[in-house]
């Protein structure tokens, strides 16, 4: 008791709320203190005279430096023929060594300074990126600026990212849940498209040394890269330090990214035959859009209140309603540059298949007129996208990730704080609104990889049904090892 | 996972001891901790980054305290942890307790006749499971309208993260607010174990019977730990699933769930850990206040056994419609043994990145698998483990080969000393990792709150420090001598089988539901 008293008078001294101490017997009563103000650190941007990009963000929490540059250009670019090419890059630009030293000996280098440099290769660019103790920055730096120019691609290197990848491919129908995936972007994308396709043994065996090198000749020039370093250090020396490695590079041609057709699938229905498993992946898919859509704020809060979480109307009734699913969820997908993935995507005993399909279908059907998103959902998504904010910008890495991001796909620096005051004005007629125009049910297909001599009815009861074949395409001969018969 | 990961970097954490005792003495000030009147122990770790701050609940129960025959239960009941209280969750706190006492009154009749083993009468099993579900639906009218509203306050007053994870060892819920809600928060989450309350349970044992479909039943990896697990202990609960055998999950009850959930969820064996932009004076008092209402009573016994020698090389082999692994274990003491820090060394040696010794044998030189690692924590850390080898080999070549260059590399470490370099990278690499592992509130919160647990100190995450810094060559080979030799070995394999063979039989009858035809 003594001690309550003298907190008590503590926390009237700080000013603290007395309140406080009026310990609350409902969640309602618990006060909330408005929340201080914060303005995080921005990084700096520099831009140098050839082009490059550079964000500089310091963090002198931990002695540590970490950069990543990230290079326009990536696997929508490449060839059907040559489909994995940019994963191949993306290993062999580390594992491959530099003109002086090979993979092996960096792997050493950088280890005994437990330091990292890691390339990668993705849909719409490629990264190099390192992370060091900040007294082994001058060490490690050394390394990132020969790979970035002086790569060498070593055969053997090649050789073991290929077998890899032949790995990966023969082992892609083995889990369900990512044939169910993999199969879904082909149908909401289109089969042949670059979002979707999926490396074969002969695509990954068409790729040769000269492809990597004149990848990394066309795309890796300082106009085509954006740089962002977050750490413990100096921004006037950073910046000094890499103009003295970048300055005198010079410019390059700019990268054009490909027209992309989106074709998708014929809605329908699809199936794909496992007989290992006694659950059903279903996915109800279509196109989605992009975020400079200004429809896209709407349709972040439609998407909280439909399949968003723990407070969203498919987990309410899928999950813990009709205890159908352990993981439902979804909504209509916003890519930066492309359109996302609209998909509704669940998993279900075989034994009730059919029934959740259906209850998936009651849902999507529900949203006009019998139950729209009404007030009470629309504040709760809000109030969660809104209070949970700062979550988006709560470490100097974040914000530094959010910059380059609307650097390298063209949006406003500012964003972020567009997004906010653009959410706080969205109205339950906007989501309506939207909800009409981006979710067809007859235009969406509908996916089931499941073990159809379970199925509670069979699939056909929904309409006609279309197999997918997932053989995966045999090796051309010489190529990965000895096959065991695929399925 | 997440726990063998918390722990990889509890080894880590450093090997210089002037980093050592720089961040101990910069947590020192940061850190306070309380033992409240009821057991609980409260830490607070000041880090005002950001107005946040995240917590980590950690419980002294996992699925090891499952009762004989109700496998599952601890997980369960972490699901249960989100279903609300008696003031959230529900219309009338009251009538649904009435209700739902009814429905386990109906629960009772039906199990007793669906577990017959003689003279089972199917018209009766079919009024009681009728009466059961009459009396589910009945209480769950009291909650329907306020379904998952714990979740729903969370997610709405900008709650991240918010999850929980149940393994062998222990128990874990955990969150982020923004830093103006740390009372609502101490609010919430005692009230979550103050007054839990089992409503929906037996639609929630539904969505967990799903979990187990997800991650064990349907996929080839789940079966084959399963079965690699279970085999490798014979007396010792690490040989349970987590998540429960099917059966069990088809029988336990919500009173079960309670039951479990008053003897094991006692104050004295929770530690609360709070990380962000808080002050230990002002929210202290807060935390005490609401948390010292949870009931003070006696830590349960420790109601387990210890796994007896292994007498000689166990198999499992799945014929599976894959593509082949490797998996073996050897047996290992717990996380106290005083040679923990050794297998720490080891699994960094063999492990860790390009340079690690497994990657670049049968990676990189033989060419024979795409990955390969060797880890403790195989299934929990807190009793006698394994510590476990895996490859997984590239087309065209068979699991024998991957036992045959793990093993290479294990006689390399029972015969020859590792090299002053290797020992020398391994220990930096503790100093890199543990400096990389302060850098987040959410991280912090859950090894701070874990070593608090084990070992009653959240200092003896940086300790381990001295006893990684102590590791000698010879200890190596010791310990590679005394661990890894076949007759303390399990060895777990899927060989790819053709799948018009024997069809496999992972189908799972579940009482009361039989699967109807349909077939197209």
């Amino acid at each position: 008791m003594k001690r309550a008293l003298i907190a008590l008078f503590v926390l009237v001294l700080i000013g603290g709320n007395v309140q406080l101490w009026a310990q609350a017997a409902n969640w309602k009563d618990v006060p909330i203190p408005p929340l201080p103000a914060f303005h995080p650190p921005q990084p700096k941007r520099i831009m140098l005279p050839n082009g490059m990009v550079i964000f500089l963000q310091e963090d002198h929490e931990l002695p540590l430096v970490d950069g990543v540059a990230r290079i326009r250009g990536g696997g929508r670019a490449v060839p059907a023929n040559k489909t994995g090419l940019t994963d191949i890059y993306g290993e062999v630009w580390r594992t491959g060594g530099t003109k002086s030293q090979t993979g092996d000996q960096l792997d050493d280098y950088l280890e005994q300074r437990a330091a990292h440099v890691e390339t990668g290769g993705g849909i719409d660019s490629t990264t190099i990126s390192w992370s060091c103790l900040k007294g082994d920055l001058d060490d490690v730096f050394k390394v990132f600026v020969d790979l970035i120019q002086n790569p060498e691609f070593r055969a053997d290197k090649i050789e073991i990212a290929q077998k890899g990848m032949y790995d990966s491919i023969s082992r892609r129908n083995d889990e369900p849940d990512a044939i169910a995936g993999r199969e879904a972007a082909k149908l909401a994308y289109g089969a042949s498209s670059p979002y979707a396709r999926v490396p074969e043994y002969a695509t990954v065996a068409a790729v040769k040394r000269q492809d990597l090198i004149d990848w990394h000749h066309n795309y890796v020039h300082p106009n085509n890269i954006i740089l962002g370093v977050v750490g413990d250090f100096d921004s006037s020396a950073m910046e000094a330090r890499l103009h003295q490695a970048f300055s005198s590079w010079p410019k390059g041609p700019a990268v054009k990214d490909p027209e992309v057709n989106f074709t998708p699938a014929k809605p329908g229905n699809y199936l794909v035959e496992k007989t290992d498993v006694n659950q059903s992946n279903i996915y109800l898919v279509g196109l989605g859009t992009t975020r400079k859509n200004p429809d896209y704020y709407a349709i972040s809060v439609f998407n909280e209140a439909f399949g968003g979480g723990f407070s969203s109307r498919l987990f309410s009734d899928i999950r813990t309603t009709k205890g159908l699913a352990y993981s439902v969820g979804g909504g209509i997908g916003t890519g930066w540059d492309r359109p996302g993935m609209l998909r509704i995507v669940m998993s279900t005993k075989s034994q009730s298949t059919v029934e959740s399909i259906q209850a998936l279908d009651e849902e999507i059907a529900d949203l006009s007129p019998k139950r729209p998103i009404d007030d009470v959902e629309l504040k709760r998504a809000k109030d969660s996208i809104l209070n949970s904010f700062i979550f988006r910008f709560d470490s100097p890495e974040k914000v530094l990730q959010e910059k380059m991001a609307y650097e390298f796909y063209g949006y406003p620096l500012d964003f972020l704080e567009q997004y906010q005051s653009a959410i706080e004005k969205v109205t339950k007629e906007d989501v309506a609104r939207v909800a009409a125009k981006y979710i067809h049910r007859n235009q969406m297909s509908v996916l089931v990889v499941g073990n159809t001599s379970e199925f509670d009815k069979p699939l056909s009861t929904l309409g006609p049904v279309t197999k997918i074949d997932i053989t995966i395409p045999a090796p051309p001969p010489g190529i990965a090892g000895d096959q065991d018969p695929q399925q | 996972m997440k726990f063998r990961r918390v722990f990889i970097v509890a080894f880590i954490l450093c090997f210089s001891s002037l980093v050592f005792s720089q961040d101990l003495a910069s947590f020192e000030k940061r850190i306070t901790v309380k033992k409240l009147a009821n057991g609980l122990t409260v830490i607070i770790c000041e880090r005002p980054e950001a107005p946040v701050f995240s917590f980590f609940t950690h419980v002294d129960a996992g699925s090891v305290q499952d009762p004989m025959g109700k496998t599952g239960l601890a997980h369960m009941f972490e699901h249960m942890a989100f279903k609300g209280t008696d003031k959230i969750g529900t219309r009338d706190s009251e009538g649904e307790k009435k209700a739902l006492q009814k429905v386990e009154d109906a629960y009772v009749p039906y199990l007793a006749e669906r577990d017959k083993r003689v003279g089972r009468d199917e018209q009766k099993l079919k009024q009681l499971e009728q009466a059961w579900k009459d009396a589910i639906a009945e209480a769950d009218k009291f909650s329907a309208p306020y379904n998952n509203e714990f979740g729903k306050i969370v997610e709405s007053e900008g709650g991240e993260g918010l999850n929980a994870f149940t393994n062998h060892d222990e128990t874990g819920y955990t969150y982020s607010f923004p830093s103006n809600r740390v009372e609502l928060w101490a609010y919430l989450e005692s009230e979550r174990f103050l007054h839990p309350v089992m409503r929906q349970f037996y639609k929630e044992r539904n969505v967990v019977i799903e979990e187990r479909r997800m991650r064990t039943d349907s996929n080839p990896i789940g079966r084959l730990l399963e079965q690699f697990t279970t085999e490798a202990f014979a007396a010792h609960p690490y040989h349970r699933p987590t998540v429960g055998w099917m059966w069990d999950l088809n029988s336990f009850s919500a009173t079960d769930a309670q039951k479990f959930f008053d003897k094991y969820y006692v104050a004295s064996d929770m530690v609360v850990t709070v990380v962000g932009d808080v002050k230990a004076f002002e929210a202290m008092p807060v935390i005490e206040k609401y948390f010292s209402r949870l009931p003070a009573r006696p830590s349960p016994d420790e109601a387990t056994t210890t796994e007896p020698p292994q007498k000689s090389e166990r198999r499992v082999v799945l014929h599976e419609q894959s593509q082949p692994i490797y998996i073996e274990g050897y047996h290992r003491p717990d996380s106290y043994s005083p040679d923990d820090a050794v297998y720490d060394a080891i699994t960094d040696l063999m492990s860790s990145g390009r340079t690690s010794r497994l990657y670049r044998a049968l990676v990189r030189d033989k060419q024979i698998a795409s990955d390969s690692a060797g880890f403790s924590g195989m299934p929990g850390n807190k009793y006698p483990h394994l510590f476990a080898f895996y490859a997984v080999p590239i087309p065209g070549h068979k699991p024998q080969e991957m036992a045959d260059a793990i093993h290479a590399e294990i006689d390399r470490l029972r015969k020859d000393d590792i090299s002053d370099e290797e020992l020398r990278m391994i220990k930096t690499r503790s100093k890199a990792n543990l400096i990389r592992s302060l850098g987040s509130n959410e991280g912090l919160a859950s090894n701070l709150g874990l070593f608090q647990a084990r070992f009653g100190d959240w200092r003896e995450l940086f300790r381990s420090v001295d006893r990684i810094d102590k590791v000698t060559k010879a200890d190596i080979r010791r310990i590679a001598n005394q661990t890894f030799v076949p007759d303390n070995r399990t060895v777990g394999i899927i060989e790819f089988a053709p799948p018009s063979q024997p069809p496999p039989e992972h189908s799972i009858m579940v009482p009361g539901v039989q699967p109807e035809g349909g077939a197209q």
